[in-house]
């Protein structure tokens, strides 16, 4: 490896990194100050690029020289920064009361409306911008070509950096962000307008994002799949640097810059998990990232089951429910149960989900790894080892209890979003795992043939083996959030200190809580390969994550039932919205904006407070 | 033989009218299933849809198959494999539908040619290239029209030899598309190409191309071949990088599906003239029939048609002719009429094997050239798809059936 090559693949990592720090350092001002993880980030910066690709040219033909080309930049950036304040003043404003993980489903909503109105706008083909005049003729640097407009991209991190910067140390605006960073409550009791002051972040937020995009067009084509390619990334570039931290930001998105360029030359096929392993191995050893503090506030944030005398009749209710679920073959057509049964299996990974965070406080965003896990666990020894099913379903169930129990080692020493990123790098990781090990795992077609046995092959009989397992384990679950063990997560969860100070083992707690949730989400996992014959990777992957948390939040994380209307919910819609149209995506986005707006506890919190209300 | 027909649809109407009560006169149209991912692939999918639209509409106009219409019931396919199954269960649990065909994506088209071999239910798996999809998962439910890697891959190594170029790099997207497509050309070029040898291997995840980093990483290898499998957003990417740091120059270049006008028109003016690739030089080909398809497209959409528009208007005039040879919509009818079944199409004659159920559509294959402000393809030639075809010692090594 000569000298000069080393140098410009290093060049190239900067460029790279200059463009997602870009990106990143948007959402990391955003979560600073609203504590939004602000999934729609990405769809921000893809309706820049589209924007800039459309509008750029546009201007060149009416003038064509470098002034228009930065400026039609520029102005696309703005148009953005106008999106993130329509976001903000339409949407986020409304729910702020709500409990903080319920914006997150709000701003995944609007990544879901983006997607289809982004076809919609600029239509199906991706659209390459211009080059820029004056920078289109490559520089030679050691005697290679690079293109020049790299060179200009490098240099605008730093300056990006530099306004940022001023902007935070020199303005009255960036004090108070500075402010909100640190302690938002104190902000708002010393009389500052909160709404203006997120109402200004949002709009700093989005026009970051929106410039990130547009400084794009003339190395990357406008497309689609912009969005959620980002997103991932500029997660791990804000959480690396410390959530909040700009000058974090930016030694993160250098650090992978650099990882990338050179990782694909002894890796070639690294790309998909080395950003991830960066994020693990940094918050193993650094748990705040590498500027980021721990929270003031810690715990209170939490929100989640209180403690409460049970609903009378409640029992009775869930029998009577139970058996009305058990008529459903007597009635529904084969597709219906099909489809009732993917509702009990997503139930169950739900419900699974609720230990850790309505009970345990413990967001997570990879819960897909158990998942996953669970179903690969009887895939596998359906295939190397010839089990029966009913041998496969323990199976995933023990390789899914193990992961979790190596995950939640990691994963409790961390805490509020910096656990939930944790979470994700673990679930990125084992999806590269079964991606990339093809012999094993198939690689990304995975693993067909996994059929259940002959007495449970009909339709309504895995429906109602399906319906035992969910049930029984939605129950063992149940008493778990009643038992002293739940009540002492329930301890941690509010107040860390007094609960240590009572002598809870609050880590150890935790990781038996990743433990029981992780094999329960293994069983669903398991029943979901038996359902669908097959496993491929997609099942670790961010959408099934974000899918049981939808499932989850849409029902409310402070109720018992609240996981398991909100999968009914959810599965439902999206069931129903597929076939009606191809917009389907706009029209499941739009309907989760509604129901969190109109429901901002989750359905069954909000409807259970109308009646305590009344009452 | 108009009066037969209709004595038969009369009978088929009569037939229905006594069955359901209530029924119309007119006879109940066939169902057919279609699945593809137009929300995440739009580029491709869109034009494909209204080229089975087009055929659609001729079909219907002239009475439809067997006296009946044909009704397509058509689906997103949500680009996942999880998905894709479930809306194939919904079409044929629900709607009924006589057989399926779509799927862009080869990991989607596996999964449903595993579905399809579970619910004994016909799929042509009209566009996904992955070879598993006839060979290693193949089975007698599943079909595909489009050439898959192994001969498209094999009609490109035919110019590599031709080249005398040994150094290859390969640029591949990191999937079942890509994997596949690199694996074959691995294989081929070292069985057909005398001491050729791969110098530098690149694997970027689909849509997440780091192109500055990946074209200097070829570069460094210094190859005087390469071959790129890379499509959409990755290929644009890749080709502006290559272009400006000069990869491309004096180094032959073969590349999968860039001449297909969905993959071509977004690079403009950046066309990397000189790739040797397969496409589809729609403006060029001369066939009456297929002028007539062109015609009819452009004054219907307004719009040139792309390989994915020719595409879905074959496949449905395919699944017409199968209908009508099978005298009914009886999957084993269908199957039976399937086999070895020689097609009239516009894009030439095509043969469904028998053997693997991969039809014999051909490719074009030609170089890339600049013509106007956007690409085209010349010196191009139709190549037949029976040549290229896996041979049937290699088809039965591998498939389960």
């Amino acid at each position: 490896m000569d000298l000069s090559f080393v140098a410009v693949q290093a060049l190239n990592g900067l460029a790279s990194a200059s463009s997602l720090f870009i990106t990143a350092c948007g959402l990391t001002l955003v979560f600073g100050v609203t504590r939004i993880v602000n999934f729609a980030h990405g769809s921000l910066y893809m309706v820049g690029a589209f924007t800039a690709a459309t509008l750029v040219p546009w201007l060149l033909e009416i003038w064509f020289g470098p002034v228009s080309f930065w400026v039609g930049i520029l102005l696309s950036a703005l148009i953005v920064g106008v999106i993130g304040i329509l976001i903000e003043v339409l949407l986020l404003r409304r729910i702020y009361g709500a409990p903080e993980l319920f914006q997150l489903l709000a701003t995944f909503g609007v990544v879901l409306v983006l997607q289809d109105l982004v076809v919609q706008v600029f239509g199906p083909q991706d659209i390459l911008g211009p080059r820029a005049p004056g920078l289109r003729a490559p520089v030679e640097i050691f005697g290679r070509r690079f293109p020049s407009y790299e060179l200009v991209l490098i240099a605008a991190g730093p300056v990006v950096l530099g306004l940022v910067w001023l902007l935070l140390r020199k303005t009255r605006f960036g004090i108070l962000i500075r402010a909100a960073t640190q302690d938002r409550d104190m902000v708002a009791a010393l009389g500052v307008n909160q709404a203006l002051l997120f109402t200004g972040t949002l709009f700093v937020g989005a026009f970051l994002a929106g410039l990130g995009g547009a400084l794009q067009i003339p190395r990357v084509a406008a497309n689609t799949g912009m969005d959620l390619s980002i997103i991932a990334e500029c997660f791990v570039v804000t959480v690396v640097g410390g959530m909040g931290s700009v000058p974090g930001a930016f030694l993160a998105a250098l650090i992978i810059g650099q990882l990338q360029a050179f990782g694909i030359l002894v890796f070639p096929k690294s790309t998909l998990v080395v950003v991830f392993l960066l994020m693990a191995v940094v918050l193993a050893v650094r748990p705040y990232g590498f500027f980021g503090r721990p929270e003031i506030i810690g715990g209170t944030h939490a929100v989640g089951i209180a403690s409460r005398s049970p609903m009378r009749g409640a029992n009775l209710l869930a029998v009577g429910g139970l058996a009305l679920l058990a008529c459903l073959p007597l009635v529904g057509d084969a597709y219906l149960l099909k489809v009732a049964t993917e509702i009990l299996i997503f139930a169950l990974f739900a419900f699974s989900l609720q230990l850790l965070i309505g009970i345990g406080g413990l967001v997570s965003f990879g819960h897909a790894a158990f998942f996953g896990l669970g179903a690969y666990g009887s895939a596998l020894a359906v295939r190397w080892l010839g089990a029966p099913m009913e041998a496969a379903i323990p199976a995933g169930l023990i390789l899914a209890g193990l992961g979790a129990a190596l995950i939640g080692a990691f994963v409790v020493r961390l805490s509020g979003i910096y656990l939930a990123m944790m979470t994700l790098a673990a679930a990125q990781i084992l999806y590269a795992v079964a991606f990339q090990w093809v012999a094993v795992t198939g690689g990304d077609n995975g693993i067909v043939g996994v059929w259940p046995s002959a007495w449970v092959s009909g339709r309504s009989a895995y429906y109602l083996l399906t319906l035992a397992l969910t049930a029984i384990v939605v129950l063992c679950l149940k008493q778990v959030f009643e038992s002293p063990f739940g009540y002492s997560l329930r301890a941690a969860r509010d107040s860390e200190p007094r609960a240590e100070a009572i002598g809870i083992a609050i880590r150890r707690q935790r990781w038996l809580a990743f433990v029981i949730a992780g094999a329960s989400a293994g069983i669903a996992g398991s029943l979901y390969a038996f359902s669908r014959g097959s496993v491929d990777p997609s099942l670790l992957g961010i959408p099934t994550s974000v899918d049981a948390l939808t499932m989850l939040l849409l029902g409310g994380i402070q109720t018992i039932a609240g996981p398991l209307v909100g999968s009914a919910v959810l599965h439902v819609l999206r069931d129903q919205l597929m076939p009606l149209t191809s917009l389907w995506r706009l029209g499941l986005g739009l309907a989760i904006i509604g129901m969190v707006l109109v429901f901002p506890r989750g359905l069954v919190g909000t409807i259970r407070q109308w009646r305590e209300d009344r009452a | 033989m108009a009066k037969t027909s209709m004595i038969r649809s009369l009978a088929v109407g009569l037939a229905f009218a006594l069955g359901a009560a209530g029924a119309q006169a007119q006879p109940a149209p066939i169902k057919i299933g279609e699945l593809n991912s137009y929300a995440k692939w739009a580029a491709f999918t869109a034009p494909y849809r209204d080229g089975w639209r087009l055929a659609l509409e001729e079909i219907n106009a002239k009475g439809g198959v067997l006296g009946r219409k044909i009704e397509i019931v058509s689906r997103d396919d949500g680009s996942t494999t999880g998905d894709a199954t479930r809306v194939a269960d919904e079409l044929v649990t629900r709607e009924g539908v006589s057989l399926l065909f779509g799927s862009f994506l080869s990991n989607v088209g596996v999964a449903m040619a595993d579905y399809a071999n579970q619910k004994k239910i016909v799929y042509i798996a009209a566009e996904p290239l992955s070879d598993a999809v006839t060979m290693a998962q193949g089975n007698r439910y599943t079909y595909r029209i489009r050439p898959n890697n192994f001969m498209q891959v094999g009609m490109l190594v035919e110019q590599a030899k031709a080249s005398g170029a040994k150094r290859w790099a390969i640029v591949a997207p990191n999937y079942e598309y890509g994997q596949s497509a690199a694996e074959v050309f691995k294989r081929l070029i070292k069985e057909r190409v005398p001491g050729a040898e791969i110098v530098a291997e690149q694997y970027p995840a689909l849509g997440k191309i780091e192109a500055g980093a990946t074209v200097s990483a070829l570069e460094q290898a210094k190859p005087d071949g390469i071959f790129n499998v890379t499509f959409g957003p990755d290929l644009t990417q890749f080709v502006r990088e290559g272009n400006t740091r000069g990869l491309f120059e004096g180094k032959s270049v073969l590349s999968l599906l860039t001449g297909e006008p969905e993959w071509l028109l977004p690079l403009k003016d950046e066309v990397p003239a000189g790739w040797t690739v397969t496409g589809y030089p729609w403006d060029e080909i001369t066939e009456p029939k297929h002028k007539a398809f062109v015609d009819a497209y452009r004054a219907k959409y307004n719009e040139t048609p792309r390989l994915g528009s020719l595409l879905g208007y074959m496949v449905l005039y395919m699944i017409r002719d199968t209908i009508e040879r099978a005298g009914s919509t009886e999957t084993e009818a269908i199957i039976k009429a399937l086999e070895d079944a020689k097609f009239d199409t516009v894009a030439g004659p095509v043969t469904m094997r028998g053997i693997d159920n991969q039809s014999s559509m051909g490719a074009w294959v030609g170089k890339l050239v600049l013509k106007g402000a956007s690409g085209g393809m010349s010196d191009w030639k139709y190549h037949d798809g029976t040549a290229y075809m896996p041979s049937e010692a290699q088809v039965k090594a591998v498939r389960k059936d």
